[in-house]
This record gives structure tokens, C-alpha cells and sequence, in this order.
């Protein structure tokens, strides 16, 4: 009987314990994003052909030569990186140098793409089969990368970028320069 | 008017559940006898009204009454009939308001009819049926309000999505509803016996039917489910450990330990504690699952239209009803003293395994499918699926299949290994045979391989119970439980079968090209398009032949809705006795070559023929206790219309 | 069980995507088996434990989303080029986190999984003995 008794109070309170988990996590924002494992790594070795004529395409080696970059992860058919567009032509103002990789994309609406909403790349590679996105651990468009000198993902940032998102990208991208 | 008369008729309804619960409670108490006569009416009219509230609900959407927010969202008026009606319960606040509705209609049926328990026994279980609906009341009131009208009436609704459109898809929630309901009644009966101290034999035998109904529903709302996502999701998986999926497993899982538990009290006044904790635990276990679908806290690909705000709603009741039912256990732990002794190899002790075994799967899908969340918290991500509940959860179900193929040849009480000796090395001869033919002969994996061979003893050990007696005269209670049984043989077969053997083939073709899957051959003749009503499809006809001889034509599409633009994958599914074809069209590549996605599933469809027969052996088990109390209480009543009679002729003659 | 949470994830989640999706053919051995029917048996077995990153609690071989059809390719590259399974499930694990696989690995977090089974073992074990050293009283009232 005493047994019986101290389980019960066990499943009461384990029931309560269950019961505070369920509040918190509905007290939480409920947080989707998949996070990349790949922050402190370097990038991985690739080569991707360029995305759109008149722009280079980008591989591995591009990225480190000692300066820090942006890297944005983007596609034409996405309707958040339309809304990106702006604040990363102020991160291009502000001195940043962003290279793009564009997610199984065809050139002409690339092309079209970058005549409607601004170009503010330097190097677009082409990721048919979302080869690369893969191996940086991203896990949809828009995303943003910060990449130092010596080709190291020191930051990711998912989701479109907002104005209020601007400086903090600006600073991770100075600490990666440091 | 319509809508504030059912609105109207709702909040009486509340308030009649909170007399009903006052009337129970107080009832108890020296002295309450007065106040006590009006729960049983207080419960029927209640049940009347809310029945009348959620008539106005139907009578709203049949008239597509856009004045009405829930019928503008859910509803349009060029829906057929049917769908307009069924959209009354397809979204959250109308299934509420169902569900309610059919727990009133419950209480009021208790009410009404149940006299066996004593009077302070139904009291409390009045009562604590009026605290359970008075918490379903106030969500509704406040936080789901179904009659709530608009501003400005749309000038049409927004409802006519054709995928919802499914009949399929317009009875299967209510099926789950009305097992949950049934479990509420169960845990009502459950607390209103340990208030008054009367977990006794009767009271299992008045719980059970409940149970019974309850169990039936939820086996064959879970297997219709499953065969739903089987054929919807285009991908031949028929069941994904998701968390929806997982939440509607709980509470069959206790339910079905606690159909066991109740029949070994009813039947031989052991058990009473686990009968009284799985009737806690399986009405928590639906009500948990309904906090886990809608509020949204975990992620499945059935995500409903969820709410953190009815989230926290629901969580208060949860805590509310279970917190309360299982401290009251604890406090009265003394009163369910243990019932009768039996030794471990005797129907009771095979039974216990039973309950063991399901009270820890049930614990441990608990645990694979909150895991992530308790993570989450501490910002861990991690994911639980397949490759761990398959094995962990096995551990548990293979010792329980072999109670259940050997439990029910059993005695109650006691029994001795000597008289069972024969049946049960004949089926552990087979079982073993059955292990290395199939390991020498297919070399599938060990899980699969285990479930066949358990199969097939499972089978035979579900119908040993049938020999050497007359098959006229058994009761169809036992009927019932050798059906069931049998149906988890069938059930564990196909879906050991279809894990072991499947074949798939995933091409592209031309026109006119042949693909080989497993005993099949299938010829794409060609490729065009269709018309549906609200769709465009592209539709392949393929020529199918079953070992050479040509048998049938598959016709799976790829459709298009334009209202509102959606793709589906209808696939086309060929049946055999002893397995299925499923074929599904993809897209034409850049080649103009057609993807095509075959699948050769056998014995796939044992899976849910098993599910069936588990369902008819419930509902064969519930008609035998069901007729057997009818046939009890008559002959109780002509028992004391004899005795009024002798009283009378001996008073006569007296003087 | 599926069907109303279903119903309404038919009616809101699933036309969401179709509003950004790309337009390029899937990659070749996304919709495409491996010509060896046993390295094709360990991709659908590795597949099937693989969390498909774009949708909701889906396995990679159970998904129409262009990204899942991405690392099916990936999954069947690799293993024609001679990887292991595992070493495909590790290379995935590193970009993604234990998230992207639905076989927990014992880890300082998730150990609980493993330890818990056991622990009702036990439970379940102690209970059953409990009845098998009980000695059957000789017939008598209702305690």
C-alpha cells in the first residue's frame, strides 16, 4: 500500500512536471530555424559555376583571401529575399562585401531578379541542387553567412534581413575581420 | 436569431452542468438529499439543451449563415450538402462544441438509465462528470465561442477548399471525439468510486461498456487514419510516429490496458488499483493529445490552426482534471486495497503482463514525443522517429504478444503449467520454426522477421481459446476477444509483411515503356489531361499485369485545384488479396519523360483489415456485456415483481 | 488522428510552399534509384531517418519538397561513391545538429531516452515478480 501510494504521488508529480514543461514552451515563441552546426568551421570546398552571365561564380578559394564577407543564400523564386533586397544594398553601402549563391535557379530569372530588385553582389554561384546549401548546414532562402579572411563561417543569420538586423551583421562582420 | 438561440441554449447548459455539479458534490454530504434529486435531471436536460445548441450549429451552416464568423470561415455556399454540414465540426471551435455536446448527451444517458451503482457512488460520478463538462463549457464560452456573429456578413464564405471536401475526412474526427468522450465518462465513474470508496466489481461492470465503446472508436478512427495518410500523403508510409499520430496512439494504448483491467475486476475483484490509474491515465492521454494538436507546440505535419491562447485553455483543464483525479488517488490509495490474489500463471497474471507492457510503450511513445520539446527548452534540438520507437518500443510489445497468445488458455486464479502444457509447446515449436525458416529462407531484418513469426502465434493462440467447446453456445463476449486478438495477429502481419517484403520502384518513363515491381509489370499506355469539378489533372493510364497475365489498368493523377492552388498526388491503388500496387505520377521531366513512383506492398492491406476485426471483436465483446445487463436487469425486475406479489398474497392471507 | 489536424494543414500549410516554388527539374537521383539494389536498399533505410529540413516532421523519403529531393540526391551520390550510411548521417549531423536525424545518438543530452526504457524494464520486472513470489491465498472473503 505504501508503494502503491509513494508511485501515485510520483505520478503526480511527474504529471506537474509535464504540465510546467507544456506552459514554458507555450510561453516560448515558437522558434522554427533550423540552425547551422557549421559556425566555427571553414567553408567547404566547392566551385559553382556563375548564375547569371557578366557575374563570376564562386568557389571555395574565393573565400579566403584574408578579407570578410557576407555570403547570402538566396533564390528569384523566393518572396522574403525580394524583401531583403534593400537592407543588403545598405550592408553594400556600408562597406560590405557580399558574394551570393543562388538556390536551383535558372540564369534569365536571375537576371531578372537582380534588374528588379538591385544587384549588390559581387560573385553569384549557382547551386542547382542545393549542393552547397547543404554542406553549410542551411536549411532555406533567404539566409546570410558571415565568412572571415581565412574562409571560417563565423555567423549565420536566417530569414530575411530587416533595417534592425543591419548593424548587428555589420558588427559580426568587423569581429570577423579582426 | 438562430445563432443567439444556440448561444443562448448553451449557457443554460453550462449552467445546468454547474447545478449538476453542486447537486453531486453537496449531495454527498449529511443532509444533502434534498439538493441531491436534481442532478439526474439536471444532467438530462442539460444533454437536451446542448443537443439543441449544436442543432442550431448544423441548422447555421446548412443555411450558410455568413452573419456567423465560424460558418463565413468554414463554410460556402456552393458546397454540397453534406460538406456544409460536415464543416459544422471541422474546425476547432464547432468540434468543441461537438464534443461537448456528445458529453452531455452521455451524462445524460448515465443519468437516465444507470441505477447499479450506489446512490453516492452516481452522485459523484455526476458530479465529477458536471466539473470535467463545466471546463469544456467555459472554453467554449469564452475562448471558442462558435455562434460569435460579424460585423458585416461577408457576401460569401470562405470554405469551398475541395480537399476538405472528403468523406473520409468529415467522420474520422468525430469518431476520435466520441472515443475521448467515452473515456471521460470511464474517468467520471473512476473518480466518483474512489470518492465514495466503491471500486468494487460493479463498478467495472458499469464502466465497461464505456470502455469498450470508447476503444472500438479509437481503433478504428486511428486505423482509418492511418489508411488516410496512406493514400493522401503519396508516399506508401502508413504510419510516421509524427506527434499527431502519436497523440491519438496514447490513449488507445491505456485505453487498451485499461479494457483488460476491467474486465479482470469486474470479473474477479483484482486489479483495482490499475483499473482506477489507467482510467486516470487514459482520459489524461486524450486530453493531452488534444493540448499537443492544438496548441501548436510541437511540430507535425498536420498542423492544426493552432492558438497559444487555447493552448493555455486547454493545459488549465488538463492540469485541472488529472492534477485533481490523481491526488485524490493518492490520498485514497488505501481505499482500492488490492481485491483478490492470484498467482502469476493464472488469466489475472497474463493480464498484468498486458498492462505492464502497454503502460510502458505508452510511456515510452510519451516519452519520444515530448523528448524534443524538453530539449527545446534548453535550446537542443534533436528529433525522435522511426529508428527509435520501432526497437524500444518492441522490447515491450514481442513479451506482451507471447502472454497474449498463451494468456487466454489461462484459468482465472490460479493454474498449472501441466495443463497447458500441449498448446503451449506446439506454439512455441512453431514460433521457433517459424524463426529459422524465415531467417534461412528471406534474410529480412530481425524486428520484421520477429513479427511474422509472432504473427502467425499470435494467430493460433487467438482461437485456441475456441477448442474443445461448443461454438453455439459461446458467449459473445469471448467471440469478441478471440476476433480481437485474431485481428492483432492480421494487423502485426501485414505490417511485418509490408516493412519485410515491399518492393520500389521509382523511374522515368516514355509512353509505352514497361516497369517491373516485384511480381508486377506496368505499361504506361499514356499520359493526359482531365477535368474534375473544381480540378485539372494529368492523369497516366497504366496496363497492369500480375505475373503475365494482365489483371487491370491504374489511373493515378497529378491534380490541380485552382481554389484555392493546390497539388495533390492521387494515387491509384490495385488490390489483391494478398497485397496492393500503389502507383503514383509525378512530374515530366525536361526530356519529356514521366516520373513515375511504383510500389509493391504485400499484404499491406492486412494491416487494416486486422484493425477492422479488432474493432468487430469490440464491438462483439460490447453487445454480449450490453444484452447480458439487459437480460440481468430483467430478470431482477420480474425477481422483485414475484416477491412484491408474495409480500402481497402473504399480506392477503394474513388477514 | 491525422485526418482534422490534416484537413486543416491541407488547407493552409501545403499551398503555402507551392507559393515559392522554384523552377528548375529535381536533382538527377532525387526522384531516381541507384542502379545497385542494395546500396538503393541502405538509401531508403537511410532516408527514412533523415528529417526533411524544409518540412514539417517528415522523413526525406516521404517528402515532395524540392529541398528533401536535394538530399535524396545527396544520400544516393554518396553512397554510390562509396560512403557509408553512417558517414552520411554524421556529415548531415554536423551541418544540421542531432536534428536532421530521427535516431537519437546517446549524447550528454538525450541520454534520458536510453536510460528511461531501461528504468521501466525494471519497473516492469519488479512488478512481475512482485506477483510471482506472492503466495495465492487458500480461498477466502474480500479483503
Amino acid at each position: 500500500m505504501k508503494r502503491l501510494r509513494m508511485f501515485l504521488w510520483g505520478l503526480v508529480g511527474l504529471s506537474l512536471f509535464l504540465f510546467g514543461l507544456f506552459a514554458y514552451q507555450l510561453s516560448q515563441p515558437k522558434d522554427e530555424f533550423v540552425e547551422s552546426a557549421m559556425i566555427g568551421e571553414p567553408m567547404p570546398e566547392f566551385d559553382l559555376r556563375p548564375a547569371v552571365e557578366g557575374y563570376p561564380g564562386l568557389a571555395t578559394a574565393d573565400l579566403a583571401d584574408g578579407k570578410p564577407r557576407l555570403l547570402n543564400v538566396f533564390a528569384s523564386w523566393c518572396v522574403p529575399c525580394r524583401a531583403e533586397a534593400p537592407h543588403l544594398e545598405t550592408l553594400r553601402d556600408n562597406g560590405a562585401e557580399i558574394v551570393a549563391i543562388a538556390i536551383r535557379d535558372r540564369p534569365e530569372d536571375v537576371a531578372a531578379f537582380l534588374q528588379v530588385y538591385g544587384n549588390p553582389f559581387t560573385r553569384i554561384g549557382a547551386d542547382d541542387i542545393s549542393e552547397v546549401q547543404l554542406a553549410i548546414g542551411s536549411s532555406g532562402v533567404p539566409e546570410t553567412f558571415v565568412i572571415d579572411g581565412n574562409g571560417v563561417i563565423t555567423y549565420q543569420h536566417i530569414g530575411d534581413i530587416r533595417a534592425e538586423h543591419v548593424p548587428l551583421i555589420l558588427e559580426k562582420l568587423r569581429e570577423a575581420g579582426a | 436569431m438562430i445563432a443567439e438561440f444556440g448561444l443562448v441554449a448553451l449557457w443554460f447548459a453550462a449552467a445546468l452542468a454547474g447545478l449538476q455539479l453542486f447537486a453531486g458534490f453537496l449531495g454527498l454530504r449529511e443532509g444533502g438529499e434534498g439538493i441531491a434529486v436534481l442532478a439526474r435531471p439536471a444532467a438530462l436536460v442539460q444533454a437536451l439543451l446542448c443537443g439543441l445548441s449544436f442543432l442550431m450549429l448544423l441548422w447555421l451552416f446548412a443555411r450558410t449563415d455568413l452573419s456567423v464568423a465560424l460558418v463565413a470561415n468554414n463554410s460556402h455556399s456552393a458546397k454540397p450538402m453534406i460538406f456544409k454540414l460536415s464543416g459544422a465540426w471541422g474546425n476547432h471551435e464547432g468540434s468543441m462544441l461537438l464534443w461537448v455536446t456528445v458529453m452531455a448527451l452521455a451524462g445524460g444517458l448515465i443519468a437516465f438509465i444507470e441505477r447499479r451503482l450506489p446512490e453516492r457512488t452516481m452522485l459523484a460520478t455526476l458530479g465529477a462528470q458536471a466539473f470535467v463538462a463545466l471546463g469544456f463549457y467555459a472554453f467554449l464560452l469564452f475562448a471558442s465561442n462558435p455562434f460569435e456573429r460579424l460585423a458585416v456578413a461577408p457576401a460569401e464564405g470562405n470554405g469551398l477548399n475541395p480537399l476538405l471536401q472528403d468523406i473520409g475526412l468529415a467522420f474520422h474526427p468525430p469518431t476520435l471525439y466520441f472515443g475521448y468522450v467515452g473515456l471521460s465518462v470511464a474517468f467520471s465513474f473512476v473518480v466518483g468510486a474512489l470518492l465514495t470508496r466503491q471500486v468494487t466489481p460493479e463498478f467495472a461492470r458499469v464502466m465497461r461498456p464505456w470502455v469498450l465503446g470508447a476503444w472500438v472508436l479509437l481503433t478504428l478512427g486511428i486505423a482509418a487514419g492511418s489508411y488516410w495518410a496512406y493514400y493522401e500523403l503519396g508516399w506508401g508510409g502508413w504510419w510516421f510516429w509524427d506527434p499527431v499520430e502519436n497523440a491519438s496512439l496514447m490513449p488507445w494504448l491505456a485505453a487498451t490496458a485499461l479494457l483488460h483491467s476491467v474486465s479482470v475486476l469486474a470479473a474477479r475483484d483484482a486489479l483495482r488499483a490499475w483499473t482506477v490509474m489507467l482510467g486516470v491515465i487514459a482520459f489524461s492521454m486524450s486530453m493531452v493529445g488534444t493540448f499537443l494538436v492544438r496548441s501548436g507546440i510541437l511540430t507535425s505535419v498536420h498542423a492544426f490552426a493552432v492558438d497559444p491562447e487555447r493552448g493555455s485553455f486547454i493545459l488549465a483543464l488538463l492540469a485541472l482534471n488529472i492534477g485533481g483525479a490523481l491526488a485524490i488517488f493518492a490520498t485514497r490509495a488505501s481505499t482500492v486495497a488490492e481485491g483478490e490474489r492470484f498467482s502469476i500463471l493464472s488469466r489475472e497474471g497474463g493480464l498484468v503482463i498486458n498492462n505492464v507492457a502497454l503502460s510502458a510503450i505508452l510511456g515510452i511513445v510519451l516519452l519520444g514525443t515530448l523528448y524534443p520539446l524538453l530539449t527545446e527548452a534548453f535550446d537542443v534540438r534533436v528529433s525522435v522517429g522511426p529508428p527509435y520507437f520501432n526497437p524500444v518500443g518492441a522490447i515491450f510489445l514481442f513479451p506482451m504478444l507471447l502472454a497474449l497468445a498463451i494468456g487466454p488458455l489461462l484459468r482465472w486464479r490460479q493454474d498449472s503449467f501441466a495443463r497447458i502444457r500441449r498448446p503451449v509447446i506446439a506454439l512455441a515449436v512453431t514460433g521457433v520454426v517459424a524463426v529459422i525458416a524465415l531467417w534461412a529462407i528471406t534474410g529480412i531484418g530481425i524486428l520484421p522477421l520477429l513479427g511474422l513469426a509472432l504473427a502467425l502465434m499470435v494467430a493460433i493462440g487467438s482461437v485456441l481459446p475456441l477448442r474443445g467447446r461448443s461454438l453455439r453456445r459461446l458467449p459473445l463476449s469471448v467471440w469478441g476477444m478471440v476476433i480481437a486478438h485474431l485481428g492483432v495477429a492480421v494487423t502485426l502481419f501485414g505490417m511485418a509483411s509490408d516493412t519485410a517484403f515491399q518492393k520500389e520502384r521509382l523511374v522515368a518513363v516514355n509512353v509505352g515503356d514497361v516497369v517491373e515491381v516485384g511480381p508486377w509489370s506496368a505499361q504506361l499506355e499514356a499520359v493526359s489531361p482531365v477535368a474534375g469539378p473544381n480540378w485539372t489533372a494529368i492523369e497516366a493510364r497504366l496496363s497492369l499485369r500480375y505475373e503475365g497475365t494482365e489483371v487491370a489498368m491504374a489511373n493515378p493523377q497529378a491534380r490541380s485545384f485552382w481554389s484555392p492552388p493546390t497539388e495533390t498526388s492521387e494515387v491509384a491503388l490495385t488490390t489483391r488479396w494478398n497485397g496492393q500496387l500503389y502507383t503514383a505520377l509525378g512530374n515530366q521531366a525536361e526530356d519529356g519523360r514521366w516520373q513515375l513512383r511504383l510500389w509493391w506492398k504485400p499484404f499491406v492491406t492486412w494491416i487494416w483489415y486486422g484493425g477492422l476485426l479488432i474493432g468487430l471483436g469490440g464491438v462483439l465483446a460490447l453487445l454480449g456485456r450490453v444484452s447480458g445487463d439487459i437480460r440481468r436487469r430483467v430478470a431482477d425486475r420480474k425477481i422483485a415483481d414475484r416477491r412484491a406479489d408474495e409480500a402481497e398474497l402473504a399480506a392477503e392471507t394474513a388477514s | 488522428m491525422r485526418a482534422l489536424p490534416a484537413l486543416i494543414a491541407l488547407a493552409l500549410a501545403i499551398p503555402a510552399p507551392l507559393a515559392a516554388q522554384d523552377s528548375l527539374p529535381p536533382a538527377p537521383y532525387a526522384y531516381n534509384q541507384l542502379e545497385d539494389p542494395e546500396l538503393e536498399e541502405q538509401a531508403r533505410e537511410l532516408m527514412l531517418t533523415l528529417r526533411c529540413l524544409k518540412c514539417q516532421s517528415q522523413s526525406i523519403a516521404d517528402s515532395d519538397a524540392p529541398m528533401a529531393g536535394d538530399m535524396r540526391h545527396q544520400v544516393r551520390t554518396r553512397l554510390a561513391a562509396g560512403e557509408t550510411p553512417d558517414e552520411i548521417r554524421t556529415w548531415l549531423v554536423e551541418r544540421y545538429g542531432d536534428y536532421v536525424s530521427y535516431e537519437p545518438r546517446v549524447t550528454a543530452s538525450t541520454w534520458p531516452l536510453f536510460v528511461i526504457p531501461v528504468v521501466l524494464l525494471l519497473i516492469a520486472g519488479l512488478i512481475i515478480r512482485g506477483r510471482l513470489t506472492r503466495k495465492v491465498q487458500p480461498q477466502e472473503g474480500a479483503e
